[in-house]
C-alpha cells in the first residue's frame, strides 16, 4: 500500500467514524469500541520497541498510566483542552521512554522486561502517595460537555481515539519503512552485528523507547474523559501490560498491521466474553489464546498468512 | 527509646519478611537463575501450593507437614510442565524472550482462573495453634505466624544449598547452567537435568505457598503482588546464587520494613523496585553474582 492509498483509507475511516454517532443509537458500542481502539494504539506503540527492535517492554502500563495522570493533572490544574492533554501525555511518555532507555542501556532480554515492570510499580507508588493526584482513591475528572455533533461524551472520546489510533498506525508505518525501522530490525537480529555495520544502536534504541513510550502514553490521555475517574489501580493495571504484549504476538510483530489485527481480535474477544460470560472467563480466554499462539503460531497471524501463501505456491512473502 | 523500639522491631520483622520472600523467590532462583527460563508463572504456582495446603489443613493436617508431603505431586507437575515447555520451544531452537514470557504469562492466568473456578475469590487461610500468639524478646515482638514460616526459609535454603554443592545431581544442575554442550559430551542428558531442576523449583513453590498462607490469608490473585518482588530478589542476588537469594531477600524485606515503620506503608511496594532499578542500572550482575 502506498502512502497515498494509506492516507486515503485513513481519511475514509475517520469520516466513517464521525458518521457513526449519527448512525448508532446505543452508546454501549462506543464504550466498548473505545477500549478496542485504545488497545490498537497501545499495541501499535508497544510494537515499535517490542516488535521492531525486539526489546520486550513489560511495563506498558507505566507509560499508559503516565499518560492518564498527565491528562488528569492538566484537567485539574488548568482545565486544559483535550488536544493539549494528548500532546502533553505524548511528551511525558517520550521523556519517560528516554529515561527508561538510559537506565536500561546495558541490559537486554528478560532483564529489560524486569526493569520495565519495576518502573510500573515505582510510578504507581509515587502516584499512590501524591495527594494532589488523589492518592489511592483516585481523582474524579469532570469533562466539559462534548461537541454537540457527537451526541455524548462516550461517542466523542471514541472518535478522538479513532483519530489517535490512525495517527499511531501512521507513526508505526513511517518508522517501519524508514532507515530507523531498518536499524531497529538489525538490532533485533543481532545487536553486536548491527553495531559493527555502523548502526548507531544506542541512539536507535533510545529513539525507539521514546517513540514507543510517546504513543502508549497518548493512548492514556483521553481516559479521564472516558471514565470520569482515574485511580492508580486501573491506570497501572497489569492487564494493560499483558495485553500490550499479547496483541502484537497474536497479530504478528514484523509489520504495523500485525498489532492492529491482534488488538482488534483480542480486545473484541475480551469485550464479548466479559459481557456474555464473565470477566473471569475473559482472562481464561486470553491465557488460552496466548499459549495456543506461542506454541502453534509463534509468528502470529501474519506468520500464518505468509506460511499459507508459501504453501499455495508463491514465494514466501515477508511483510 | 521509641526510636530504638521501632527500629529493632522493623529490623526483626524485615528479616522475617525477607526470609519469606526468599522462600517465594527460591523456585525462580532455580528456573530463571540457573536455567534462564523466565518463569513468571512461579508466583501463581506458589498460590496454587497455598491452596493445596489449605485443602489439607481443612482435614486437620499441619500446613508445613502438608507442604512437605505435597512437594511430591508438585515435583511431578513441574516435570510435566517442563516437558511441555521443552516440546514447545527448546527442541526447535530457543524460543525468544517474548515468546517464553508470553507462554508463562498464559499459564499464570490459567492457574489463577482455575483457582477462582475451584475455590471462588474469597480469602482462604489455615488454622494453626500458634496463630495469634507472639514471640517476645526484650523490645522485639514478633508474631509466631511470621516467625515460623521465616524459620522455614533458612532450613530449606540450607538443604537446597547442600544439595546443589554436595550431590552429583546438584552439581549437574549447576553445570547445565554453565555449559550445556560440555555436559552432554560428558555423558549426561541436559534435558533430563533441566526437567529435574524445574520439578524441584515447582516443589519449592508449595513450601513457599505454605509459608505465605501461614503469614496471612490468600486469594487466587495474591501471586501478582509477589511477581515483581521475586524477580527483584533473583536479580539482586545475582543469577544462580542460592545463599545470595536469602541475603537479597532480607535486604529487600528490611528496606520495606523500615520504610513502613518510618515513612508510610504506602511507600513500601516501591522500595523493592527502586532497589531493583538501581541494581540493574549500576550493577546488572547483581550484588552476589558473577558475570552472566
Amino acid at each position: 500500500m502506498s502512502w497515498r492509498n494509506f492516507l486515503l483509507v485513513a481519511l475514509l475511516i475517520v469520516a466513517a467514524g464521525m458518521m457513526l454517532p449519527r448512525a448508532l443509537e446505543n452508546p454501549y458500542y462506543f464504550f466498548a469500541g473505545y477500549v478496542v481502539l485504545q488497545y490498537v494504539v497501545i499495541a501499535t506503540g508497544w510494537n515499535i520497541l517490542g516488535g521492531y527492535a525486539g526489546y520486550t517492554n513489560f511495563g506498558t502500563s507505566a507509560f499508559f498510566g503516565a499518560g492518564v495522570y498527565t491528562a488528569a493533572f492538566l484537567i485539574k490544574a488548568f482545565e486544559a483542552p483535550l488536544l493539549v492533554q494528548v500532546l502533553a501525555a505524548a511528551g511525558v511518555g517520550m521523556v519517560l521512554g528516554l529515561v527508561t532507555g538510559y537506565l536500561t542501556l546495558r541490559i537486554q532480554g528478560v532483564y529489560f522486561a524486569i526493569a520495565t515492570v519495576a518502573l510500573v510499580v515505582v510510578l504507581e507508588t509515587v502516584v499512590h502517595n501524591s495527594d494532589y493526584l488523589g492518592g489511592a482513591s483516585g481523582l474524579t475528572t469532570i469533562a466539559p460537555p462534548a461537541p454537540a455533533w457527537f451526541g455524548g461524551q462516550t461517542q466523542y472520546v471514541f472518535c478522538v481515539m479513532l483519530v489517535l489510533a490512525l495517527v499511531a498506525v501512521g507513526i508505526a508505518r513511517a518508522v517501519e519503512h524508514s532507515w530507523v525501522g531498518r536499524s531497529l530490525r538489525a538490532i533485533r537480529a543481532s545487536e553486536p552485528a548491527a553495531e559493527a555495520c555502523g548502526v548507531p544502536t544506542l541512539r536507535m534504541k533510545l529513539a525507539a523507547c521514546a517513540i514507543s513510550g510517546g504513543v502508549i502514553a497518548m493512548a492514556g490521555a483521553p481516559y479521564p474523559y472516558y471514565a470520569s475517574h482515574v485511580d492508580p489501580l486501573s491506570a497501572f493495571s497489569l492487564t494493560i501490560g499483558l495485553n500490550a504484549l499479547a496483541m502484537p504476538l497474536i497479530g504478528g510483530t514484523r509489520s504495523w498491521i500485525g498489532p492492529v489485527i491482534g488488538a482488534v481480535l483480542l480486545s473484541s474477544v475480551q469485550q464479548i466474553t466479559t459481557v456474555t460470560i464473565s470477566s473471569e472467563f475473559n482472562i481464561l480466554a486470553v491465557g488460552l489464546m496466548l499459549i495456543a499462539f506461542v506454541v502453534l503460531a509463534p509468528e502470529g497471524i501474519l506468520g500464518l498468512v505468509s506460511d499459507l501463501r508459501e504453501r499455495l505456491g508463491g514465494k514466501r512473502v515477508t511483510p | 527509646m521509641v526510636f530504638l523500639d521501632l527500629a529493632l522491631n522493623a529490623l526483626a520483622s524485615g528479616i522475617a519478611l525477607g526470609c519469606i520472600y526468599a522462600l517465594v523467590a527460591l523456585g525462580l532462583a532455580i528456573t530463571f537463575g540457573l536455567l534462564h527460563i523466565p518463569n513468571v508463572a512461579h508466583p501463581a504456582l506458589v498460590i496454587a501450593g497455598a491452596y493445596a495446603v489449605v485443602l489439607a489443613n481443612m482435614r486437620g493436617i499441619d500446613p508445613i507437614l502438608a507442604a512437605l508431603v505435597l512437594t511430591i505431586p508438585f515435583y511431578a507437575v513441574g516435570l510435566a510442565f517442563y516437558e511441555f515447555y521443552a516440546r514447545a520451544f527448546e527442541r526447535r531452537g530457543r524460543g525468544n524472550t517474548l515468546q517464553s514470557l508470553t507462554l508463562f504469562f498464559g499459564v499464570s492466568l490459567i492457574v489463577e482462573i482455575a483457582l477462582v473456578v475451584a475455590f471462588g475469590t474469597d480469602l482462604r487461610s489455615v488454622s494453626v495453634p500458634y496463630v495469634g500468639r507472639s514471640f517476645e524478646f526484650g523490645l522485639i515482638v514478633l508474631p509466631y505466624r511470621f516467625l515460623v514460616p521465616a524459620l522455614l526459609a533458612p532450613a530449606v535454603i540450607l538443604a537446597l544449598w547442600l544439595y546443589m554443592t554436595r550431590t552429583h545431581a546438584g552439581l549437574a544442575m549447576r553445570a547445565v547452567a554453565h555449559d550445556e554442550r560440555a555436559l552432554s559430551i560428558s555423558g549426561h542428558d541436559p534435558v533430563a537435568i533441566k526437567r529435574h531442576a524445574f520439578g524441584l523449583a515447582t516443589a519449592l513453590a508449595v513450601l513457599a505457598g505454605a509459608a505465605l498462607v501461614i503469614v496471612g490469608p490468600v486469594d487466587p490473585f495474591s501471586g501478582r503482588i509477589h511477581l515483581g518482588r521475586v524477580f527483584a530478589v533473583v536479580v539482586l542476588a545475582g543469577l544462580g546464587s542460592i545463599p545470595g537469594t536469602l541475603a537479597a531477600a532480607i535486604v529487600i524485606g528490611v528496606a520495606e520494613a523500615f520504610v513502613t515503620a518510618f515513612l508510610s506503608p504506602s511507600w513500601a511496594p516501591g522500595v523493592a523496585f527502586a532497589i531493583l532499578l538501581g541494581t540493574l542500572a549500576l550493577r546488572p550482575n547483581g550484588i552476589f553474582g558473577t558475570a552472566r
